[in-house]
């Protein structure tokens, strides 16, 4: 496999030597910088000095700008891929940890873990437009693939809360299991996962009445049940697979999720956090935080291919097209 | 040239058939390596992964690392097999029919190590079958490429063994290889645990461990199952084989052992 990588990278590079090979983006917590990988060669190409302690990692629609949470200064930094210099900041309340773009490219929703709120930033006039009173501890954001619905998950008061995005009001809110992390709606939008980092499950939501769907529980043999904790998770977009990061049990769970099964268990680095999946889905890149790398897993075969070492605590990752 | 052949034919014979004779030889050979592989490797699982380090590009397992290490110990207890079989042969006669031939003695004693680094392959690759039953697997090409490194590490413990038998004089001496060849020699290697582990108990034992041609051996056929070459790995065994096989050719000669007979 790994000679096949280094196979296509090499003709990749004689033969369209204008050509750059798609990146994956990961924000280091600990170093306040952004490693970018190489996915040919899967190498670390490019380390850039962000603000203070980079965590929530996205591109623009487009792929134009980066957008990233510098939670210790408070602010959301965009970013110029190509010369990966801070264009400006973007006002995001304080602690900004996580946050969503929405389909329209235009409105950030961001949680401020200190605040217990929901700030909503136009990222063109560079303004706040809405906040949002929420739980304590906002950690998981999510917005439903037709823009209708943002979701805040916060840590402490074991909520998902639904927000209108036309009122920019909260209209629901559904109890989870303890400390909720991360949530994503499913790509046709009819239901909203949450993971609970010390529940220790990932909760389905029916997006129509908001009511449990079903719920995931996580065993790996030799491994101490508080120490399997789900934090971020991604889903391909043929709807074979949702991949979840464990956290201190270093694994990532395969679902599937039509039947809501857990089917594999897949060997990484430590304390795993988030992930982000290459542009056709071949490949899967978790952040490792305590080893301090990224690992590789190859979709198709469910098999680790290579972990590569990064800045200190990787925390999120995100995927960039150069072509 | 045809005679050698012949000789060569005839030695390789009759290993293949003390070997298909002795099943309980066979079953033992694959037993043990299983054993190990699942009620020790399943006693010290690393569920956490092991760390990163070559040829490995990510995190593994603990019965992942341990595989190559079996693999060298299914041909350490070969090699010391077939120095047993050697004393046993001795005190039953059909050595002293064997060193009597016209052909050149070295021939005979690489006929005999060929024979035994044969016998061992099949023996590793028995066991690598059953492993990939039980889901710890490598790709086809790590199979392939294991197959140098077997018959290079198969040739260097053989001829380990023969140097041994050419100094043991009666079988019940051979109890004593258990215990000062195979067990140290097995256990003071990288077949269990990496080098940075045992420097972490002690730096003497992990000199011995980098010394031991064993660990060597072991890290040759661990890096041939992913496709790679320990070169620095090659050349420990290579060395260690011409010391062995120099040594054994010795122990054998013939005019030693006239003066030996006269003293």
């Amino acid at each position: 496999m790994r000679i096949l990588w280094q196979i296509t990278g090499l003709a990749i590079g004689m033969g369209l030597s204008i050509a750059t090979a798609d990146e994956i983006w990961v924000s280091n917590e600990k170093d306040d910088t952004i490693s970018v990988i190489d996915i040919d060669t899967l190498e670390v190409t490019r380390t850039i000095d962000v603000g203070e302690r980079p965590r929530g990692i996205t591109f623009a629609i487009d792929h134009s700008v980066l957008y990233l949470c510098a939670s210790d200064s408070d602010t959301v930094q965009v970013i110029d891929p190509e010369t990966g210099k801070i264009l400006h900041e973007l006002p995001s309340g304080e602690d900004p940890e996580q946050f969503v773009l929405h389909p329209d490219g235009k409105h950030l929703y961001i949680a401020n873990e200190d605040d217990a709120i929901t700030t909503v930033v136009d990222t063109d006039t560079r303004k706040v437009i809405a906040q949002i009173d929420v739980g304590i501890e906002p950690e998981g954001m999510a917005v439903s693939p037709d823009g209708k619905i943002a979701i805040t998950t916060s840590e402490t008061t074991n909520m998902a809360h639904w927000i209108d995005t036309g009122t920019q009001e909260l209209f629901a809110n559904t109890i989870v299991d303890q400390r909720p992390r991360h949530a994503e709606f499913t790509h046709d939008g009819s239901e909203l996962w949450v993971s609970s980092e010390i529940g220790g499950t990932i909760t389905v939501f029916d997006r129509e009445n908001q009511q449990e769907k079903a719920k995931i529980e996580f065993e790996i043999q030799g491994i101490h049940p508080d120490r399997v904790q789900p934090v971020g998770f991604e889903m391909t977009r043929d709807g074979q697979h949702v991949f979840v990061a464990l956290g201190p049990a270093n694994h990532i769970a395969v679902v599937d999720p039509k039947t809501y099964e857990v089917t594999d268990y897949i060997l990484v680095g430590r304390r795993v956090w988030h992930m982000a999946f290459n542009g056709d889905e071949s490949l899967l890149f978790t952040t490792n935080g305590v080893s301090g790398d990224v690992t590789v897993i190859d979709v198709e075969s469910l098999e680790p291919i290579k972990s590569i070492k990064v800045g200190r605590f990787p925390w999120g990752a995100a995927y960039r097209p150069t072509n | 040239m045809r005679a050698a052949l012949i000789c060569l034919v005839a030695i390789v014979h009759r290993e293949a058939l003390r070997f298909v004779s002795q099943r309980g030889r066979f079953l033992a050979a694959i037993v043990r390596p299983l054993v190990w592989l699942i009620v020790f490797a399943a006693g010290f699982r690393a569920a956490l992964g092991l760390s990163i380090q070559p040829p490995y590009q990510t995190y593994i397992t603990y019965e992942i690392y341990i595989v190559p290490g079996l693999c060298g110990m299914v041909q350490l207890f070969s090699g010391m097999q077939s120095s047993l079989s050697l004393v046993y042969d001795r005190e039953m006669g059909s050595m002293r029919l064997l060193l009597t031939s016209p052909i050149p003695r070295w021939w005979l004693l690489f006929c005999k190590l060929f024979a035994s680094t044969a016998i061992s392959i099949f023996q590793v690759y028995t066991f690598l079958a059953i492993a990939a039953l039980t889901g710890i697997s490598f790709s086809p090409a790590g199979y392939l490429a294991v197959l140098p490194a077997l018959i290079v590490n198969g040739l260097m413990l053989g001829a380990l063994g023969l140097l041994l038998s050419s100094t043991i004089r009666q079988l019940e001496n051979f109890a004593g290889v258990m215990n000062f060849v195979i067990f140290p020699m097995f256990f003071l290697s990288t077949a269990l645990y990496p080098l940075w582990k045992m420097a972490e108990a002690s730096t003497i034992l992990r000199d011995i461990c980098a010394f031991n041609p064993f660990s060597h051996g072991v890290e040759l056929i661990r890096f041939a199952l992913y496709g790679q070459v320990d070169w620095m790995a090659l050349l420990w065994v290579l060395v260690a084989f011409a010391i062995f096989l120099s040594g054994s050719l010795w122990g054998y000669d013939p005019s030693r052992s006239m003066v030996r007979r006269k003293a």
